[in-house]
């Protein structure tokens, strides 16, 4: 410790102070300030926030923060979710448990995105944290009901258990029954991804029964409409419920319980599951609909006029998941009743069919964007587009912070003068000076990236896809946005000039990828070879890249900062460009 | 609006090519000859992704449209039994560090499924005997049927198999024995 100066607080104060300092990023900044502040800081650090499990190591992480009682950790990259990440590529999480579980006995939430999460993971954290509060498995996978029963055995202050959209091994639905008759102390439990034998009925009753916190429970598409009432009923406390199945045979009695136990609950702000919808049960919802803040009715395949009558009763509403059966019909709706929206999610009812099968088009969204002036998010799957309509959505919504644009068939053209849609998105990029994010679609030159790299400064995380025409594009993009993060492509004509021209950018950035496009094996050993704090990999699942001359274009490349040197655990059809590691095949 | 036509690489350190040497060799083109995404056989086809061309027919692009798989299935379960997608199960070896998954419906029978496995994991099968099991094999294909048993490949015909198959696991002949195996 360094001697007190005079002017100086002592470090209880400071650690006082610091503990009101919750963000990384006023963290990280306290941590610079000086050798005694880093000292102080890492000390008190409670909670870690790791975007990329492989960019430090845990031995680091502990070493650092010796501490940490919340750590979040992510894993593949996001196009794994459009499977163009093949299975075994790595994100496993069992490491990080067992080094963990000796230096953080007291750490209480994990929180994990698309990791691979076995069930000897899941049976380490029980027994190891024993005041393990928080499991939340978005996107994961790689674990059964075993492990989820070692969970609810021996996690005794249990509050949130959450497995949105996970992939789990059904092995038995009785895992449920293992949460001891003590344990009382469960606000959130989300379980909406499990099969339907997953879930043994009465487990789940009493659990909701002697959990009086409960606050967002959703539950799997198993349960049957009839049940609903009952949950509800033990649970009228609750804020945020996934029903399950949403359909029955219209019986006057089931409806009448079913509309009495949604008006029971006199907190619930926010619906979702609804799997295979019967309309006429909908009208159940209308005593909450006035409180209603976010709606998901993603999976429910009902027609337009359903839907424009529940959202009709819905003015407070400021999130929208819905299925492109809301056509442009109920989008116009929406826009005239629900003037707090904020995220619009339209998803596409029948992507790969060759023609559109719902009155879906532009209009719908340039509509909400008319109607709806806090619209921030949106996500929004179509089959047409225009520069004109992205330039109205762009001056409407000048509070844009997330903008997925989607037109289904790749290098589609603005329909109407049959260019390409740069002059849309610029305007999107121009307008939009808080764009966080953005994914582009449709026939796209150089010209897009161009304004992107202009006016895109806080852009974080790009989408692209059959798009550009040169290593330009490539180019403006990473010199030109500032705040870049995460940058993933596919199928572009980018090559190596870009890429070597803005090496250094990549250090700055989370990662980079890119699938299809033109980078030789040759830059990519460059890259590897010049870029240390850079891990460069090639997944090539055909033949491995040294096989073909340097000139060869890589299949997929995946590119990211690390501090921990190349990892270990990559499967045969990954290979690392650092030159320490050997290829061994 | 003025934006260089060209990228100045000399101004960077960066070069293809072996340090002190001016000029690459290689030629490096922008248009990339895309390998078929929906090719199975491994062998890169040269195909242009020029804009002229005609836009492709509707074979299935891989992650195309981004739609997560848990949505398209949800979307699918409407769909009859027939017209749903493959029969895909988890398939793990002894000592791989890693699983892999196969579509069941993709294959005929039992000889084109090992040959599959065969490639995948890079180890032979053995002869199949009824009364013997695997015969002059290190590794033994298993599986775990509906009711959670660990049964021998090959037993069985093989429509009841895949109907009944829920993974598929690769253990070694020593630890087959109980499953009538001999090594």
């Amino acid at each position: 410790m360094q001697k007190e100066m005079a002017y100086s607080f002592p470090d209880e104060v400071l650690k006082h102070v610091f503990t009101f300092i919750q963000s990384d990023e006023d963290r990280n900044a306290v941590s610079l300030v000086c050798k005694s502040w880093y000292e102080i800081e890492r000390w008190c650090r409670r909670k870690v926030f790791i975007g990329n499990c492989y960019a430090v190591s845990p031995r680091m992480v502990i070493r650092r923060f010796p501490e940490v009682r919340s750590i979040e950790l992510k894993g593949k990259p996001h196009f794994a979710d459009f499977n163009l990440v093949p299975d075994g590529w790595g994100g496993y999480v069992l490491q990080w448990i067992a080094e963990m579980a000796g230096a953080y006995p007291w750490l209480g939430e994990i929180r994990l995105k698309r990791m691979v999460v076995t069930d000897e993971s899941l049976e380490l954290i029980a027994k190891s944290f024993k005041n393990f509060k928080v499991l939340v498995l978005f996107s994961c996978e790689g674990f059964s009901t075993d492990g989820l029963a070692a969970i609810a055995a021996s996690c005794k202050n249990l509050r949130e258990l959450d497995l949105r959209e996970s992939e789990v091994d059904d092995l038995s639905g009785h895992w449920l029954a293992h949460f001891p008759e003590t344990c009382t102390s469960l606000v959130s439990l989300n379980i909406s991804c499990l099969g339907s034998d997953e879930v043994s009925f009465s487990a789940l009753e009493r659990l909701v029964d002697r959990c009086p916190n409960l606050r967002s429970l959703q539950l799997n598409r198993g349960v049957t409409l009839d049940k609903i009432a009952n949950i509800l009923r033990r649970a009228p406390q609750l804020v945020d419920f996934g029903t399950g199945n949403y359909a029955a045979e219209l019986q006057p009695d089931v409806f009448s319980n079913l509309a009495g136990a949604f008006s029971s609950c006199k907190e619930l702000k926010s619906l979702s599951g609804f799997w295979d919808v019967v309309p006429a049960y909908l009208p159940a919802l209308y005593s909450i609909c006035p409180r209603l803040t976010s709606l998901n009715l993603s999976y429910a395949t009902i027609q337009s006029p359903d839907l424009i009558k529940l959202v009709s009763h819905c003015p407070r509403l400021q999130r929208l998941l819905v299925l492109d059966y809301v056509e442009d019909s109920g989008l116009e709706e929406l826009a005239s009743s629900c003037k707090d929206l904020q995220e619009l999610r339209v998803f596409p009812s029948d992507p790969f069919g060759a023609e559109p099968n719902v009155s879906l088009t532009e209009q719908g969204l340039v509509a909400v964007s008319l109607g709806c002036p806090k619209l921030q998010s949106v996500l929004y799957f179509c089959r047409r587009m225009s520069n004109a309509a992205l330039v109205t959505i762009a001056q409407n919504c000048p509070n844009l912070t997330c903008f997925r644009l989607c037109i289904i068939e790749p290098k589609t053209a603005d329909y109407l003068t049959l260019e390409p849609l740069d002059a849309g998105f610029g305007a999107i990029v121009e307008h939009c000076k808080d764009l966080r994010r953005l994914s582009l679609s449709g026939l796209l030159t150089d010209h897009v990236f161009e304004y992107i790299g202009t006016y895109g400064k806080k852009l974080e995380m790009l989408s692209v896809a059959f798009a550009g025409d040169s290593d330009l594009g490539l180019h403006h993009v990473l010199s030109g946005c500032e705040s870049l993060r995460k940058l993933e492509i596919r199928d572009c004509p980018f090559g190596d000039k870009a890429l070597l021209a803005n090496a250094a950018k990549l250090e700055t950035m989370r990662s980079l990828w890119m699938s299809s496009c033109a980078v030789s094996f040759g830059a990519c050993k460059l890259l590897g070879q010049k870029m240390p704090k850079l891990n460069v990999e090639v997944i090539d699942e055909t033949e491995p890249p040294d096989s073909r001359p340097e000139s060869y274009p890589v299949d997929k490349l995946y590119i990211y900062r690390s501090v921990a040197g190349p990892r270990f655990d990559m499967p045969p059809f990954v290979w690392s460009m650092d030159e320490a590691v050997k290829i061994l095949h | 609006m003025v934006f260089e036509k060209d990228l100045n690489l000399d101004a960077t350190e960066l070069r293809l090519g072996l340090p002190g040497s001016s000029e690459e060799s290689l030629r490096i083109s922008n248009k990339r000859a895309l390998p078929d995404m929906n090719d199975d056989s491994g062998v890169a086809v040269a195909k242009k992704c020029d804009q002229e061309t005609a836009p492709p027919t509707k074979a299935q692009v891989v992650g195309w449209p981004p739609i997560r798989s848990y949505r398209k299935n949800s979307l699918q379960t409407k769909k009859t039994e027939a017209e749903t997608g493959g029969m895909y199960v988890k398939v793990s070896m002894d000592g791989a560090p890693y699983l892999r998954k196969i579509d069941l419906k993709v294959y005929k029978g039992y000889p084109e499924l090992f040959k599959a496995l065969e490639d995948m994991f890079k180890f032979k099968v053995g002869k199949y005997s009824e009364r013997e099991g695997y015969n002059g094999s290190e590794f033994v294909p298993t599986y775990e049927d509906k009711d959670g048993d660990w049964m021998l490949v090959g037993d069985v015909p093989w429509e009841m198999f895949i109907n009944a198959c829920k993974r598929l696991r690769i253990v070694r002949g020593s630890e087959a024995r109980g499953l009538g195996c001999v090594v």
